[in-house]
């Protein structure tokens, strides 16, 4: 086991109520500093009301909340400094350029110009996209949109990253090499907070959690579960739990 | 023949939508259209639909050509495209009743073909279409689809940003419209769905990268592919992989590492190099391509001419 101090996220017994429906059911969890940590269920099971909580844009109804060190119902602007966000529906303006989208990012997030101009060189350097920095975004392949994504989401070199859904629709090399960036975010520190409808992608993560009907019915790593319910992958595993 | 697409070009100004696209879709089939986004799936259903003309080549539909024959082609078509037509301010039951009778039937003639689909979101027939969920807005389009009993079922990416389980049901569904002799074209970014359909295309940057049945041996993409697995999980070998001799390309997939070799190089030297890195359970073996192997081979193969970026991301 892990200090306490090492869980970047803490969540205790977390509800939230929309009226009469309850979208998060108790949840309890933690997340693990500079961990890749799967959030994956069925659509409707209560995955983006959480994030929304976790990231500062949605109070929850109860339950005991940390992200980064900061508490969710009093510090959620310092909350929202910390963390980055990117989903595969909402990620750059398609009016702006590469260059463009990388500054206004970078200047939301509060970084000082000085150090814009020379992590933005960097980062279309070792994104091989210098030569299309002044194309606009909805002019670019969604597989190279949604690297970029990714990067400017942690160009403020954030403590966790939450990825939302980031690689539908990409092609599978694409798809791979995006997965790979996310394994070098945790190799600078960065925690990372993921959801996919792509099974696969589950095996990419340490540990994974299914949501089911607003609950998490399971939390382990991959190789856990699929020992939990003799499955030799993680689709099998997730039909599993959801038709229980 | 249901459907012959004969060497479609389609541009959108400079952009090239689709490119030489031809192919042909057998009676009873069930098709699958497979590609990332972008890849020009929408636009060939528009072309298919009637909806998109083409600029060069030509498309029909039993018999009727897209273009000439639009009004013909409209009536033996059901069409789902990828956002649901669905009229969000009529109930569920409104739809259906209207869908049937723009094709002139009713809701009872051919209620035979969608029951087993409608009876799922029956109990909420009194609801207005825009306060369902995705899943059940899904099953809605399809029977609004299918109302009129066309004789070609064509759906774009009908299991989109839909869960896994959602995405096998609506897969069984498919099947059992298809048992009763409709021809299905349907297109997917998911590539573990193609493995369902009785023939794929398989489709990028415009261009139909190849037509493969799933079931039969795939000898003919002469892969030298190899899975490398480990206890130790296989992510921290990827770039030691990539730097050996004679590996072409490795990518993750799933809990394992795929690593095709060059033509010609020797698994045997690869695996004593591997001693080395004393993990007993590093396991390197053959294995036949995935769809997605597939898919991403030829992927490469096309990268290599496609010079219109300079590089691939």
């Amino acid at each position: 086991m892990m200090a306490p101090q090492e869980h970047i996220i803490e969540v205790k017994e977390l509800v939230k109520k929309f009226g009469s429906f309850t979208a998060n059911d108790h949840l309890t969890f933690h997340v693990e500093k500079g961990e890749i940590f799967g959030f994956l269920g069925a659509n409707g099971a209560g995955k983006t009301t959480a994030i929304r909580i976790l990231c500062g844009l949605s109070y929850p109804t109860s339950g005991e909340l940390m992200v980064a060190g900061h508490d969710v119902y009093r510090e959620r602007e310092k909350i929202k400094q910390k963390i980055g966000y990117m989903s595969q529906k909402f990620s750059l303006y398609e009016d702006l350029t590469v260059s463009e989208n990388i500054r206004l990012y970078a200047g939301i997030y509060g970084l000082g110009r000085k150090k814009i101009l020379s992590r933005e060189e960097h980062l279309l350097e070792r994104l091989g996209l210098s030569h299309i920095r002044h194309r606009l975004i909805r002019e670019i392949p969604l597989g190279w949109k949604q690297k970029l994504a990714f990067s400017v989401a942690i160009f403020h070199q954030p403590a966790i990253v939450f990825l939302d859904e980031p690689t539908g629709g990409v092609d599978p090399i694409a798809r791979r090499q995006f997965w790979e960036m996310i394994h070098d975010a945790t190799e600078e520190g960065i925690t990372v907070f993921v959801t996919t409808h792509y099974m696969d992608e589950a095996e990419y993560c340490d540990r994974v959690s299914i949501m089911v009907d607003g609950r998490i019915d399971a939390l382990d790593t991959p190789a856990a579960l699929k020992k939990q319910f003799e499955s030799t992958n993680m689709n099998d595993v997730f039909l599993k739990l959801a038709r229980r | 023949m249901p459907l012959i697409v004969d060497h479609i070009d389609k541009y959108y100004k400079e952009v090239r939508a689709l490119h030489q696209v031809d192919f042909q879709v057998q009676d009873g089939e069930l098709f699958g259209l497979i590609g990332p986004d972008g890849a020009g799936k929408s636009t060939l259903f528009r072309v298919m639909a009637s909806l998109v003309v083409p600029d060069r080549g030509r498309c029909t539909m039993q018999g009727y050509d897209v273009v000439r024959d639009y009004r013909e082609v409209r009536k033996i078509i059901g069409y789902m495209p990828g956002r649901f037509s669905l009229y969000m301010d009529l109930s569920v039951e409104e739809n259906l009743a209207f869908y049937a009778r723009v094709f002139g039937t009713t809701v009872d003639e051919h209620y035979d073909l969608v029951r087993e689909v409608y009876e799922q979101i029956a109990p909420f027939k009194k609801r207005l279409a825009g306060k369902l969920s995705g899943g059940m807005k899904q099953k809605l389009a399809l029977s609004c689809a299918l109302i009129h009993r066309p004789g070609i079922l064509i759906l774009d990416e009908p299991t989109t940003g839909v869960d896994a389980v959602s995405r096998m049901e609506f897969w069984s569904m498919l099947q059992k419209i298809k048992a009763q002799g409709i021809t299905i074209v349907v297109s997917t970014p998911y590539m573990d769905e193609a493995e369902l359909c009785d023939r794929v295309a398989m489709i990028q940057n415009g261009k139909l990268l190849e037509v493969i049945d799933p079931a039969s041996p795939r000898e003919e993409a002469n892969l030298q592919l190899f899975s490398l697995s480990s206890s130790r999980g296989v992510y921290t070998y990827l770039e030691k992989i990539r730097g050996m001799e004679g590996c072409r390309h490795a990518w993750l997939f799933g809990d394992r590492l795929h690593v095709t070799l060059e033509s010609g190089a020797d698994a045997e030297r690869m695996r004593e190099v591997m001693e080395s890195w004393n993990d007993p359970s590093l396991k390197l073996q053959p294995i036949k391509p995935s769809i997605e192997d597939l898919f991403m081979a030829l992927m490469e193969q096309e990268g290599k001419e496609d010079t219109v970026t300079g590089n691939r991301i």
